[in-house]
């Protein structure tokens, strides 16, 4: 197992040894909410930071299991494309931003604009979402096990959205949809799987109108 | 991008190391803003019968002279305590007859800051070289606020530097850039608001001043910008016994806050706060959009 205190050791060095290795357990202690803490890792590694860190941590992660004892800053798991993130505290604005894959899991609550633009990554949160979160989503889960801010979902393509608690203003082309059998047995795999306690059948599903897919020339005089 | 800091103590033993805690947060700011950096600090409040000014030249000062003049023509004991290129003004008299003496004998003399406790350093350059020409590590305190400064609306200067005054022992910061200030700024000095440079977040603090001259509250005046400002803002507002946060509804713009039973603090990240005794053990939240929060005032 390797040790970082980032009190002592720089977060390039860090980064680079998470990148230079192929498996096995690393720690860091005193992040300090420093940036880009455990970035860019492209193996099955297992990382511990134990603390509260700053912009970015465990972004574009690929294979790795990387756990945040603490809060994170804006843009945790940005772009990741596979493995694991999971935040024992809350995250900061865009957790989970363009998320290609994997999954992210906040155990607290997400701030604005989480799993904006997300392109397949599964984000469950056990606790609240900010206004705008899903801005954009093309792909994948965003699972709120709380309540969501306004504007959920806007401009939404085919990312699918669960929310058990309350939901503000939903976004334009945001609507909800029908929760099937199949729908509560996906969601149960899937909150079963990151080890987040709910039940699947009081969560409530919303998608894409699929209305501004298509330039509508009926509204060409609106612009 | 610019960096705030902010910070109240709760236990007053901490008050002789105010300086030192925040010289340390606005150090680790840097990043967010290396082109210059100023605090307001709120320390030694003086007598009711007493106001406190701090002074800024951009040309070389004999501060004992000015002393000397004032206390000549304006009949009262003067002290002054020179800071770096500032220097701290304490009389026996009103603010108005202060003011309107150095308008009309010393127009070349910027007011930084005026009332009882408030004290207003701002200077270019690195907050590292700010922190050392101003011996931060001197200064009490009971509560502070910092910025550091990466322009993006107006030129780099001392004067467009950041707290800007807002009126009687008040003071704004900003991170965030506004979009209607030109207009604001019209509009405000047709209202008979002093406002002096260019720089978009002195709008802001101009604005603060002409609502708490009609009469809102602090909390009235930041509810009512919330209409009135378009733009980006994360805004630390100082006051007497406290500080004020207030960001924009979108947000962009980052915040923290943390408290514990000595201090409560709010900074651009969480980094800054890091640097305080017990961080690792405070309740840390962001504070919500559009919703104004309070400590102290």
């Amino acid at each position: 197992m390797a040790a970082f205190d980032l009190n002592t050791d720089s977060v390039r060095d860090l980064n680079q040894f998470l990148h230079d290795t192929s498996t096995g357990m690393s720690t860091v202690t005193n992040p300090g909410g420093r940036h880009c803490i455990a970035c860019g890792v492209d193996a099955p590694l297992e990382v511990s930071v134990e603390g509260h860190v700053g912009y970015y941590c465990a972004g574009m992660n690929k294979n790795a299991a990387i756990t945040i004892t603490g809060n994170a800053g804006p843009g945790v798991a940005e772009n990741i494309m596979s493995g694991t993130v999971r935040v024992r505290g809350n995250a900061s604005q865009y957790a989970g931003a363009t998320g290609h894959g994997g999954t992210l899991i906040i155990e607290g609550d997400a701030s604005a604009r989480c799993g904006i633009s997300m392109k397949g990554v599964d984000i469950v949160v056990a606790g609240n979402v900010g206004h705008m979160s899903a801005f954009l989503a093309q792909k994948g889960r965003l699972v709120v096990c709380g309540d969501a801010g306004d504007f959920l979902g806007d401009s939404i393509y085919e990312a699918q959205i669960y929310v058990r608690g309350k939901v503000g203003e939903l976004g334009a082309d945001c609507i909800e949809k029908e929760m099937t059998a199949e729908h509560v047995k996906e969601l149960a795999e899937l909150l079963s799987s990151t080890g987040v306690e709910a039940t699947a059948g009081e969560f409530r599903r919303y998608g894409s109108a699929r209305k501004l897919y298509n330039f509508n020339i009926d509204h060409a005089d609106d612009y | 991008m610019c960096g705030i800091v902010g910070i109240y103590l709760k236990n007053e033993a901490l008050n002789p190391g105010l300086g030192k805690l925040l010289a340390a947060m606005l150090i680790e700011m840097s990043d967010r803003g290396p082109d210059s950096a100023g605090i307001a600090l709120y320390r030694d409040p003086v007598a009711e019968s007493h106001c406190k000014l701090t002074l800024h030249s951009a040309e070389k000062v004999d501060w004992g002279l000015l002393q000397t003049e004032m206390a000549a023509q304006l009949n009262v004991d003067i002290e002054v305590t020179t800071r770096g290129s500032h220097c701290i003004v304490i009389a026996e008299i009103d603010i108005a007859s202060v003011e309107a003496w150095l308008k009309a004998r010393h127009p070349e003399l910027r007011i930084m800051s005026a009332g009882s406790a408030i004290e207003i350093y701002k200077e270019k350059g690195l907050p590292r070289e700010f922190v050392e020409q101003f011996k931060l590590h001197e200064l009490n305190g009971s509560h502070a606020l910092g910025h550091t400064r990466m322009a993006t609306e107006s030129a780099v200067t001392t004067e467009h530097s950041h707290p800007f005054s807002t009126g009687m022992d008040l003071c704004l910061v900003h991170n965030g850039s506004l979009s209607n200030h030109n207009w604001l700024r019209r509009k405000l000095r047709d209202e008979g608001v002093d406002i002096q440079t260019d720089n978009d977040s002195e709008v802001a603090a101009g604005y603060l001043m002409w609502r708490l001259r009609e009469g809102d509250s602090l909390e009235a005046a930041l509810e009512r910008a919330l209409k009135d400002l378009d733009g980006f803002y994360t805004f630390a507002i100082g006051t007497k016994n406290g500080f004020a946060v207030l960001r924009d509804p979108i947000a962009c713009k980052p915040a923290v806050m943390a408290e514990t039973d000595d201090w409560v603090a709010m900074a651009s990240e969480f980094r800054a706060i890091a640097q305080l005794p017990g961080a690792e053990h405070a309740a840390i939240w962001e504070p919500s959009p559009a919703t104004v929060y309070t400590w102290g005032h």
